[in-house]
C-alpha cells in the first residue's frame, strides 16, 4: 500500500518540477524518479521471488474508486525491470549531458525537459501495467507526447522541430491502428481491455485484428516499412533521450504485440510466417541502411531496426512454435525474443550514451570528423567498444545469449520439421548470419574510424574524457551486460517462466532444464575464454619485458609524408559492400564534371550521401503527391471575402438539395 | 582431452607440410618442414616495434584471437568420445568465438591508421561477412540429417544414422570446409599469402605493423586454425568408435592429407581478382544450400 501511495505522490509532485529553483530541478526530478524506480523495482522483483504461486499482482489506486487497477504480471515484471535500469542510468547521465545547455536555456525549458522525462518514465510503467484499453491508450498517448517534447529539446533548430512533428505524427497514425482494434474488440465482446482479446480472438478471424495491432504497436516498434520516423528522430533527440527512446520506449511496442499474440486463438502459422517475413527483412535493411551512415547516431538508430528485427524472429519463431505444438522452439523464440529486448535496451542505450559523450566534446557526430579518440577518452572508448560486441552478439557478452537461444530454437526444431518449416527456418537462419556479419562489418567501421586511428581534425584532436558523472551511470548498465553474458543460466529461469506463463505453455520443465545446462556451458567456456586471454596477456607482459620495445611510425609503404587526411575513412571502408548491396540502396553523388573549357580547374566539392528508398516510397512521395493535389486545391482560396461567402451559400444549397432528396 | 592435443600436434606441422608440397609442385628446393616454427621461434625472441598511433586494442588483438582459437578447439570431440565442452548448439558458439577473434584483428588493422591496413581491414570483414552463412547452412544440413544439435553429437551419430547416402555429406563437408578455411585463413583463391604488394593484399596488408611476440601469436593462430578446420574434417570422414590407436593415425593422416591438398590447391590455381571475390564466397553458400536440399530429400521431407 505504502509503495501505491509513493507512485501516486510522485505522479502529483511532478507537477512541482515548475516550480523549483533552476538548480535544483535535476535533484527534484531525480528523487521523484527514483521513487518510482524503486516502488515498481520492488514490485517486480516481488513477483519473481515471492513462492505464493500468484501470477500478477494487482494495486488498486485509493483514491480512485473505479478501478483502473495497474496489474504487474510476469511480462509486465520484466518490462518494468527494462524500463527501470535504461531510465535510471539514462537520468543520472543526463546530468552531464545537460551542463553545456545550463546557461542557454532557460528554467521553464529545463522544467519541461524534467517533467516530460518523468512523464514518459511513468507512462511506460502505465504502458506495461494497465489493461484496460482506454487507460492504456491515455497512456500510450502521454508517452508519445512526452517523448515529442524531449526529442524538440533543441526546438531552435528547425530540423529538430520538425523531425519531432514527424515523430508526432506517425505516433498518431499508430494510435489510431491500435484505437480501431480496440474498438472491433469492444464492439463484439463490450469490453475495451487486453483481457477481451482472447474473447474476441476464439470467435473471430485471427489474422485481421493482428495486423492492425501489428500494424499499430509495429510503428512505435520500428518494423520495416513502419520505420521512417526512427532514423531522424534518434539522432535530433539528446542522448540520453536516445538512449532510454531507443533502448526502451521502441520496445512499448514489442510489449504491445506480445500480449496480442499471448491471446491469439488460430491463424497461428500464418501470423508466425508474417512476423518471421517482416522481422527477416527489416534486421537485414537496418544493418545494411546502417553501415552506409556517417552520422553515429543515424547509425544507431537503424541499428535498432535490425535489433529489433532480430527481437521479432524470436517472436515469430515462438508463435511458429505455438502453431505446430512445438514447446521448446516457443520457449526459446519467445525466451530469446524477450532477453534481446533487455539486452538490446543495455547496450543500445550504453553506445546512445557514450556517442552523447563523444559529441559532448567534439561537437559533432560525423564519423569522418573523428578519429583517434581512444587515447583522448579511454573510458567512454572501452565502454563503446564492449556496447559494440555485444550489440554484434559476440560472446562472452550479453547479445551472445539471446541470439544463440534463437539460433538453438531453430537448430533444435530442425529435425523434426517439415518440408515448409525447413525451408523456412534455413532462410531465418541465412539472415540471422547475414545480419551479424553486417553488423560486426559495421561496428568495425563505427569504432574503428571513430575511436581508433589519428584524429581526423582539431576537434578530435582537442577531445578530452567527459566527466565521471557521465561515465559511473553506465557502470550499472555494464554490470546487467556481464551479468547476463556471464550468468545466463541465473537470468533465463526466470525468463523461460515469464514465457511459460504468459503463453499458458504446458509442462513445467521438459525444455527448460536442458537449456539451462547449455547456458551454463555458455557460462564456463565465456569463463575460460576470459582465463586464458588474461594469462596469455599476463606472459605477453612478462615476455616483452625482457625485449627491446621501442615505438615508430606506423608502416607507409616507403611514403614518409603520412597525415591523418590520408586515413581510411568510412566511406572507403563501406565502398566494396556499397558495390554489391547497390540494387538495394540508392546512393547519391553530388559533384561537378571539369568541363573541358575549364583549363585550371577550380575548387571541387563531392558529395555522396545514401537515401533510405523505403522512406522514399512510402513517405516523401506520396506526401509530395499529396501536397502538389491540396496545392491545386488551394485556388479556392482567394481570400476575397465575397468567394468564401459564396462556397458557404453552395454548401447550404446542396445539403438543402440532398435533404430534400431523402439522400442524408 | 587428446583431440585438443592432437589439434595443437598437428597445427605445429600443418604450415611445413604445406610449404614442403608447394616447393615440390614448384620444382624447389624449398625450405624445410620445420621452417615455419624456426620462423616463430625468431620472433618469439625479437624485441616489437609499435607504432606511435596504436593503442591498447593494437596490444591486445592478437592475444584475444589466439585465445578464441583455443577455447574453439575444446569444443572438437574427437573418435567417440565427448569434446571438453560439449552443450547443444555449441557450434554457434564457435563460429562467433571466431568471430570475436576476427574482430579484434580488423580494428587492430584500423588501430595503426593507415590506409593500407584500412583497406586490409575492410576486406577480411567483408569476406568473413560473406563466407559465414556456409558454415551455418552446413551444419544446419548435419543437423537435420544427424538430429543432434552439438558437435559431439552431429560427429558421433554421422555414421549411424543408418542413411546409406552419407558420402555425400562426407563429400560436400570436405569441400565446404576447405573453402570455408581456406577463405577464413585467408589463402587462395581469396587471398595470397606470398604476394608482394599491399594493394593486393587482405590479411598480410592487417599485421603489417606487428612485430616480434605478436606476429609469432598471429601467425600460431593462423596454424591453429588450418588444425581446426582440419579436425572439423576428420570428424565427418572418420566413424567414431573404433580403436583409438587407429583414430589417431587416422586423424594425423587426415591432417597430412589437408595440409598436401591445401598445398596442392595453391601450387595449381589462381587467386581471385579482388572483385570477383563476392561472387566467389556467395557460390560457397549457394553449394551449402544444395546440400541442405540433398539432406531434405535423404530425409524423406522433399519427396521427388
Amino acid at each position: 500500500m505504502v509503495l501505491t501511495y509513493i507512485l501516486l505522490i510522485s505522479v502529483i509532485l511532478s507537477f512541482g518540477v515548475f516550480f523549483i529553483p533552476k538548480s535544483l530541478k535535476y535533484y527534484f526530478t531525480l528523487a521523484i524518479l527514483g521513487a518510482g524506480i524503486a516502488a515498481t523495482t520492488y514490485w517486480a522483483i516481488l513477483l519473481y521471488v515471492q513462492d505464493s504461486g500468484a501470477d500478477d499482482i494487482r494495486i488498486a489506486i485509493p483514491l480512485l474508486q473505479r478501478s483502473f487497477p495497474l496489474v504487474i504480471d510476469r511480462l509486465s515484471a520484466f518490462f518494468i525491470l527494462v524500463i527501470n535500469i535504461t531510465s535510471l542510468v539514462g537520468f543520472l547521465y543526463a546530468k552531464g549531458y545537460l551542463k553545456p545547455y545550463y546557461h542557454e536555456k532557460n528554467a521553464l525549458r529545463f522544467s519541461i525537459h524534467y517533467f516530460s522525462y518523468l512523464w514518459l518514465y511513468l507512462s511506460m510503467i502505465f504502458v506495461v501495467t494497465i489493461r484496460d484499453g482506454l487507460f492504456f491508450l491515455i497512456a500510450w498517448e502521454l508517452m508519445a507526447v512526452s517523448s515529442f517534447l524531449l526529442v524538440i529539446f533543441e526546438a531552435e533548430e528547425r530540423v529538430i522541430l520538425k523531425t519531432g512533428i514527424n515523430y508526432l505524427i506517425q505516433m498518431h497514425a499508430g494510435m489510431f491502428f491500435i484505437l480501431t482494434g480496440f474498438l472491433l474488440v469492444s464492439r463484439y465482446t463490450g469490453q475495451m481491455s487486453f483481457d477481451a482479446l482472447k474473447d474476441y480472438f476464439s470467435g473471430n478471424p485471427n489474422f485481421p485484428l493482428f495486423l492492425l495491432f501489428f500494424a499499430g504497436f509495429g510503428i512505435k516498434a520500428g518494423f520495416i516499412p513502419l520505420h521512417t520516423w526512427l532514423p531522424d528522430a534518434h539522432p535530433a533527440a539528446p542522448s540520453h533521450v536516445s538512449g532510454v527512446m531507443s533502448g526502451v520506449m521502441i520496445k512499448m511496442g514489442i510489449y504491445g504485440i506480445i500480449r496480442v499474440l499471448a491471446a491469439l486463438q488460430s491463424d497461428l502459422l500464418i501470423t508466425g510466417i508474417f512476423i518471421l517475413a517482416v522481422s527477416v527483412i527489416s534486421g537485414l535493411f537496418g544493418v545494411m541502411m546502417a553501415i552506409m551512415q556517417h552520422d553515429i547516431k543515424r547509425l544507431l538508430a537503424y541499428h535498432s531496426i535490425e535489433n529489433i528485427g532480430i527481437i521479432g524472429i524470436g517472436l515469430g519463431l515462438g508463435v511458429i512454435g505455438l502453431s505446430t505444438g512445438n514447446t521448446v522452439l516457443s520457449l526459446l523464440g519467445f525466451g530469446g525474443g524477450l532477453l534481446h529486448v533487455m539486452n538490446h535496451s543495455l547496450f543500445k542505450s550504453m553506445l546512445f550514451f557514450n556517442a552523447g559523450s563523444v559529441y559532448t566534446v567534439t561537437h559533432t557526430r560525423n564519423i569522418e570528423k573523428l578519429g583517434g579518440l581512444m587515447k583522448k577518452m579511454p573510458y567512454t572508448a572501452g565502454l563503446f567498444l564492449i556496447g559494440s560486441l555485444a550489440i554484434c552478439g559476440l560472446p562472452p557478452f550479453n547479445g551472445f545469449i539471446s541470439e544463440y537461444l534463437i539460433y538453438a530454437g531453430i537448430f533444435t526444431s530442425l529435425p523434426s520439421a517439415d518440408l515448409i518449416h525447413s525451408i523456412m527456418f534455413l532462410l531465418v537462419i541465412t539472415g540471422l548470419v547475414l545480419i551479424g556479419g553486417l553488423a560486426i562489418f559495421c561496428f568495425t567501421k563505427a569504432f574503428g574510424i571513430v575511436f581508433l586511428g589519428q584524429p581526423r581534425t582539431g576537434e578530435a584532436e582537442s577531445a578530452g574524457e567527459v566527466s565521471r558523472s557521465m561515465l559511473v551511470p553506465q557502470l550499472l548498465t555494464l554490470f546487467f551486460i556481464l551479468l547476463i553474458g556471464f550468468g545466463s543460466f541465473l537470468v533465463v529461469k526466470p525468463l523461460f517462466e515469464t514465457v511459460r506463463v504468459s503463453f499458458n505453455l504446458p509442462g513445467t520443465d521438459l525444455a527448460g532444464s536442458g537449456y539451462l545446462t547449455n547456458l551454463a556451458g555458455i557460462s564456463l567456456l565465456g569463463g575460460i575464454f576470459v582465463l586464458i586471454t588474461v594469462a596469455l596477456l599476463v606472459y605477453r607482459r612478462y615476455h616483452l619485458k625482457s625485449r627491446m620495445v621501442t615505438t615508430g611510425p606506423t608502416w607507409g609503404c616507403g611514403y614518409t609524408a603520412v597525415n591523418a587526411r590520408q586515413q581510411y575513412t568510412a566511406t572507403s571502408y563501406s565502398y566494396n559492400y556499397n558495390h554489391l548491396a547497390k540494387p538495394l540502396l540508392q546512393t547519391r553523388k553530388v559533384m561537378k564534371e571539369i568541363g573541358e573549357e575549364e583549363i585550371f580547374p577550380g575548387k571541387r566539392a563531392f558529395k555522396s550521401r545514401s537515401e533510405d528508398i523505403l522512406k522514399k516510397i512510402l513517405i516523401d512521395i506520396p506526401v509530395d503527391w499529396i501536397s502538389a493535389l491540396l496545392k491545386k486545391i488551394a485556388v479556392m482560396q482567394t481570400g476575397q471575402i465575397r468567394h468564401y461567402i459564396l462556397y458557404a451559400f453552395i454548401f447550404m444549397l446542396v445539403i438543402f438539395l440532398l435533404t430534400c432528396l431523402k439522400l442524408i | 582431452m587428446p583431440g585438443v592435443i592432437l589439434i595443437f600436434i598437428s597445427a605445429l606441422f600443418f604450415p611445413g607440410i604445406i610449404l614442403r608440397t608447394k616447393s615440390i609442385a614448384s620444382g624447389r628446393k624449398g625450405p624445410g618442414i620445420f621452417q615455419p616454427l624456426k620462423d616463430i621461434a625468431v620472433l618469439l625472441r625479437k624485441g616489437s616495434v609499435f607504432s606511435g598511433t596504436t593503442g591498447i586494442i593494437f596490444q591486445i588483438a592478437p592475444v584475444i584471437a589466439l585465445s578464441t582459437l583455443v577455447c574453439a578447439s575444446l569444443l572438437l570431440p574427437f573418435a567417440n568420445q565427448r569434446s571438453l565442452i560439449s552443450f547443444g548448439g555449441d557450434f554457434i558458439f564457435f563460429a562467433y568465438l571466431i568471430g570475436l577473434g576476427k574482430f579484434f584483428s580488423i580494428i587492430a588493422a584500423l588501430d595503426t591508421g593507415s590506409s593500407f591496413e584500412g583497406m586490409g581491414a575492410n576486406r577480411e570483414a567483408f569476406f568473413s561477412m560473406l563466407i559465414e552463412p556456409a558454415f551455418f547452412i552446413l551444419m544446419a544440413t548435419f543437423a537435420m540429417f544427424t538430429g543432434h544439435t552439438s558437435f559431439s553429437g552431429i560427429f558421433n551419430h554421422f555414421f549411424l544414422t543408418g542413411n546409406d547416402y552419407v558420402l555425400i555429406f562426407s563429400i560436400i563437408g570436405i569441400f565446404l570446409f576447405t573453402q570455408i578455411a581456406m577463405v577464413e585463413n585467408s589463402r587462395v583463391p581469396v587471398d595470397d599469402p606470398r604476394t608482394h604488394l599491399e594493394l593486393t593484399m587482405i590479411h598480410e596488408v592487417m599485421i603489417l605493423d606487428n612485430s616480434g611476440f605478436d606476429k609469432a601469436l598471429i601467425h600460431i593462430t593462423s596454424y591453429l586454425k588450418f588444425a581446426v578446420y582440419g579436425s572439423l574434417m576428420y570428424n565427418i570422414i572418420v566413424p567414431s568408435g573404433w580403436n583409438i590407436f587407429l583414430h589417431v593415425i587416422l586423424f594425423l593422416a587426415v591432417q597430412l592429407l589437408f595440409a598436401v591438398a591445401i598445398g596442392l590447391l595453391e601450387s595449381f590455381r589462381a587467386r581471385n581478382k579482388m572483385n570477383k571475390n563476392p561472387k566467389y564466397l556467395l557460390t560457397i553458400s549457394a553449394i551449402a544450400w544444395i546440400s541442405f536440399v540433398i539432406v531434405l530429400i535423404l530425409t524423406n521431407k522433399l519427396t521427388v
